[in-house]
């Protein structure tokens, strides 16, 4: 078996683990290419990548229904959409992006890029992340199951509010399923994202390089360790809360129900405490992508390091302590009003400061206007402006008139568009070249930059006023005399216009992964460790784990050459006395836990509308399908989670020769 | 009796191959736990938000609780983690057999804290009419110690697993036949849950009736016997037969779901008082 496996193209040496007589079942799989390497892969640079790939194309999929949203509210009583299908529309429009687009694309990055930024041979446990890939798949399934399943799409909202979310709201018996099936899609991706975290907090902590304190990580890294914090102790919450939805609506408990007892105020509680910290959970990663961007081409060091650090943390703990503020209209009283007021305000403070951070770093820079800089100084301008839009939220009186109005949808954008995605679209041009040894064209970028850029102010903008002059969100239509009808057209034309912004982005990367312009290693002249090995990645990402002498590890290297060069000389002999690099063998087990996992939650959320459909089709009553097909799905999951404890640990070694890696940079 | 024995002195507070020391598995385990304290924070306050201002028409829980019952189990729970304890310091010194014994007697005493909720679930389902949809009180009170228990549970299993890895051969070509000990393994222990909880219900039942142990014994002592005779067959079944992959190296393991099960206790020393207790301060 161990000969017919192909050689990976960036190794020189390649010696398996001893072929020990091993049954079948332990036997890990060791494909190195083809469909089986990427189901079966725990490589942190090939998970990242399907999380990219998956989390890009559920982009595509909210900024469709985003579209359908603007497109119905393009005129005065519209009748595109039904008020049924729009409400679906808005519900699945946030929780797509926010859950299935920008948290699993910033995951891509933590998976792709953090483990080389700490000069890592993976995260801490492969496995396990491979298993949180597989997950989050699961999850995003589950949520969009509606779109074929007789359930329908849930029409709750993203923010679920009792009682809106209880059996009493749901009117038809079919429609009832799609909220617990919502329920269920949120609590499984809340899985994946602790088990994602978890991980990504050991490997930061834990696979630091020699020479790598914490005070010389790189920005992204502290963001993502904030970000996997946050996540590890805000998911919770929600977890809880989605119990308990979970348990009013199938087994008739009175947690959020009025006529026993329930106080569907404890649902806000529960959710903004979860809810809060995601605001941020979404927003830090996007600071980390544009603390390593801006000082790439500003040709500076970042601008107060320390404080760029101190303040991420700042915000995540203050994040926990604001979450009331999405509840100023409830009614809470004027001492929790006033404080929460406050606590809101104050994390402006740690915001604006990296915001004059980044400033610092440009100041007398000398700025190269590449695309990756052009979408992070856009950020810096649309998060600033969302930012400020936000200050006057936390101001208790101001958001009574300004609570769920469009000026609040304005702000949001601002800071998830402007903020997130921008940051991210960025990180993306910025490590194309790293991932696939290919640059964007510049023409094609700025140009998908300016559309972007403008298409997303045409729409956003005008919904400031459209707020201020009183109009609801999430309603579907609205009368011709209310003065709204000039602003939404504008904004509907502009949602257009970003989208062909976006469309021209995908195109344009595409093309370039097939025929885009070859690069060479550390085509931005870089600062961070990544960049030091060759592009694309070799699975094991570094030949001689690197030595770290000081921020902007690889700025360093590149400054004190031969210094670094003995070091190297003197590890990678040591590493060849070690017996080369351990590599990990691939798994099956992820996949298959995670399947158990998907088959259990899917029927345990749907097993009615299983059974209903199946008597549709059949045409005789059937019931407990659905409960069996949750059994099976449960016993498929403890399979592969016994197997997976016990399969060994696997692996194979490698011995990188210094011809390796001068090929490899030297092939472009 | 391990085949890792021999691969030199182990140091349990320092890993030298992470950047802190610390092992991975111990610092994932730490900060999975911190989750699981919101988590359980969470449930906390929901129960707590409507015990103190109970709607009206929510039945007084004094008239249901058997605190001599509720502290009975919680001692049991809190004995469970020192045979942990003592089962992690087994394997770091590479001792197997005590570790198995002691891992042994965590799952019985488990089991036994599940029994004692078992009972009190029924009980006040059947006699106090106390249910999911009865009121605000039922719902938080099955669905915080309903969780509580899950994670008991799961905690059990987690335990059975870890002691049939125990008799991972150190050979890797003997993998099928372990496996089939493994899956015997795992009948048993089944059937051993089945007949204690038969047991433990019975116990606490008669007990709880006053009719004392004379009565128990006998009336029960066919199931008493099987449960014995079972735990002898479990033993009879973990005699040692050839080196093993399990030692001190695998001591980590054992630790980190040491540190899952005193948690779980830790969580319970929240949830007795504040569940239980909480009911019998008098208020002005």
């Amino acid at each position: 078996m161990d000969q017919s496996i192909p050689k990976n193209d960036f190794i020189g040496h390649e010696e398996h683990a001893p072929a020990a007589k091993r049954s079948f079942l332990f036997a890990r799989p060791d494909h190195k290419t083809g469909i089986v390497s990427w189901l079966t892969t725990v490589d942190h640079k090939r998970i990242g990548f399907l999380y990219g790939i998956t989390s890009l194309f559920f982009f595509l999929v909210g900024g469709a229904e985003a579209l359908l949203i603007r497109t119905q509210l393009a005129f005065p009583n519209s009748t595109f959409l039904t008020a049924q299908t729009y409400n679906e529309m808005f519900t699945m429009h946030a929780t797509t992006m926010i859950f299935l687009a920008v948290m699993p694309l910033s995951a891509a990055f933590f998976n792709y890029i953090m483990p080389l930024q700490i000069g890592a041979r993976d995260v801490a446990f492969p496995r396990l992340n491979g298993f949180a890939y597989w997950v989050f798949l699961a999850g995003a399934i589950i949520l969009n199951v509606g779109f074929i399943a007789k359930s329908g799409l849930p029409d709750v909202g993203w923010f679920g509010y009792a009682p809106m979310t209880a059996k009493a709201f749901s009117s038809e018996f079919v429609g009832d399923m799609s909220t617990d099936l919502w329920v269920m899609g949120l609590q499984v991706l809340g899985v994946s994202s602790i088990i994602g975290s978890l991980n990504f907090l050991v490997t930061i902590i834990n696979m630091r390089a020699p020479g790598l304190t914490m005070m010389r990580l790189p920005v992204f890294t502290w963001m993502t360790l904030f970000t996997a914090f946050l996540i590890i102790l805000s998911f919770p919450a929600i977890t809880i809360a989605l119990v308990e939805v979970m348990m009013d609506r199938n087994f008739g408990t009175h947690f959020f129900e009025v006529s026993g007892g329930g106080l569907p105020i404890l649902w806000q509680h529960l959710f903004w405490v979860f809810g809060h910290p995601e605001v941020y959970i979404l927003i830090l990663p996007a600071m980390g992508v544009i603390s390593e961007i801006l000082p790439c081409f500003a040709r500076k060091p970042l601008f107060g390091y320390p404080i760029v650090v101190f303040s991420g943390a700042v915000i995540g703990f203050l994040g926990f302590g604001v979450w009331s503020h999405h509840m100023f209209t409830t009614g809470m009283g004027t001492v929790a009003t006033a404080a929460f007021a406050l606590a809101t305000m104050a994390i402006a403070v740690p915001t604006g400061v990296k915001i004059f951070n980044w400033i610092g770093t440009l100041w007398k820079g000398h700025l190269m206007m590449r695309t990756p800089m052009m979408f992070a100084l856009g950020f810096v301008w649309m998060f600033m402006f969302g930012g400020f839009s936000g200050i006057m939220h936390s101001a208790a009186p101001a958001d009574a008139q300004q609570q769920d109005s469009y000026f609040v949808v304005a702000h949001f954008h601002y800071v998830l568009i402007g903020g997130s995605i921008f940051a991210l679209l960025a990180g993306i041009h910025y490590w194309f070249p790293l991932m696939f040894g290919r640059k964007v064209s510049e023409f094609w970028g700025k140009l998908s930059f300016w559309v972007i850029f403008a298409g997303f102010n045409i729409t956003f903008f005008p919904m400031h006023f459209l707020g201020l002059n009183g109009m609801p969100r999430r309603t579907f239509t609205y009368d011709g005399n209310m003065g709204w009808n000039s602003g939404n057209l504008i904004a509907t034309i502009g949602a257009f216009i970003l989208g062909i912004g976006i469309a021209v982005y995908f195109v344009v990367m595409v093309y370039t992964y097939f025929k885009g312009q070859k690069v060479g290693r550390d085509p931005w002249d870089a600062r961070t460790l990544e960049w030091s090995i060759p592009n694309p990645p070799p699975a094991h990402n570094f030949d001689v784990t690197p030595k770290v002498h000081a921020r902007d590890a690889f700025w360093y290297e590149k400054n004190n050459k031969a210094e670094v060069e003995a070091e190297k000389a003197k590890q990678a002999a040591d590493d060849e006395a070690h017996g080369g690099i351990h590599m990990p063998s691939n798994s099956w087990f992820p996949i298959i836990t995670a399947a158990g996992f998907l088959i259990g939650a899917l029927f345990f959320a749907g097993h009615n509308t299983f059974d209903h459909t199946m008597s549709d089709l059949l045409g005789k009553d059937i019931h407990g399908w659905g409960v069996m097909g949750a059994i099976i799905g449960g016993v498929i999951m403890f399979f592969g989670a016994w197997m997976w404890s016990v399969e060994g640990p696997g692996g194979y070694h490698l011995h990188p020769t210094k011809a390796d890696g001068d090929d490899a940079a030297s092939s472009h | 009796m391990s085949s890792h024995a021999a691969a030199g002195h182990i140091d349990h507070h320092h890993d030298a191959t992470t950047t802190t020391g610390i092992p991975h598995k111990k610092l994932f385990m730490w900060a999975f736990l911190a989750s699981d304290c919101m988590f359980f924070g969470s449930l906390i306050a929901t129960h707590l938000i409507y015990r103190l201002h109970p709607p009206a028409g929510t039945p007084d829980p004094r008239d249901l609780f058997s605190i001599e019952l509720t502290s009975g189990s919680t001692f049991i729970l809190l004995m469970s983690s020192l045979l942990m304890a003592l089962a992690v310091n087994s394997i770091q010194k590479g001792n197997v057999a005590t570790t198995r014994k002691m891992l042994i007697g965590t799952i019985i005493f488990g089991l036994i804290f599940l029994g004692g909720q078992v009972y009190e679930f029924n009980h006040f389902v059947h006699v106090g009419g106390l249910t999911l949809n009865s009121s605000v009180f039922g719902s938080t009170f099955y669905t915080l110690t309903g969780t509580h228990g899950t994670h008991v549970a799961i905690g059990v299993l987690w335990l059975v697993l870890m002691y049939i890895r125990t008799f991972k051969p150190a050979d890797e070509s003997n993998g099928q036949g372990w496996i089939l000990k493994g899956v015997f393994h795992f009948i048993a222990f089944t059937a051993l849950t089945v007949l204690s909880m038969y047991t433990i219900l019975a116990l606490i039942h008669v007990l709880q009736e006053g009719h004392g142990w004379g009565y128990y014994f006998s009336h029960h002592y066919l199931s008493f016997g099987g449960s014995i005779i079972l735990l002898g067959v479990l033993f009879a079944f973990a005699r040692q037969s050839g080196p093993v992959d399990f030692g001190e190296a695998q001591a980590i393991d054992v630790e980190s779901m040491g540190l899952y099960w005193h948690f779980v206790d830790i969580v319970w020393i929240v949830i007795f008082p504040v569940v239980y207790l909480l009911e019998y301060i008098v208020l002005a």
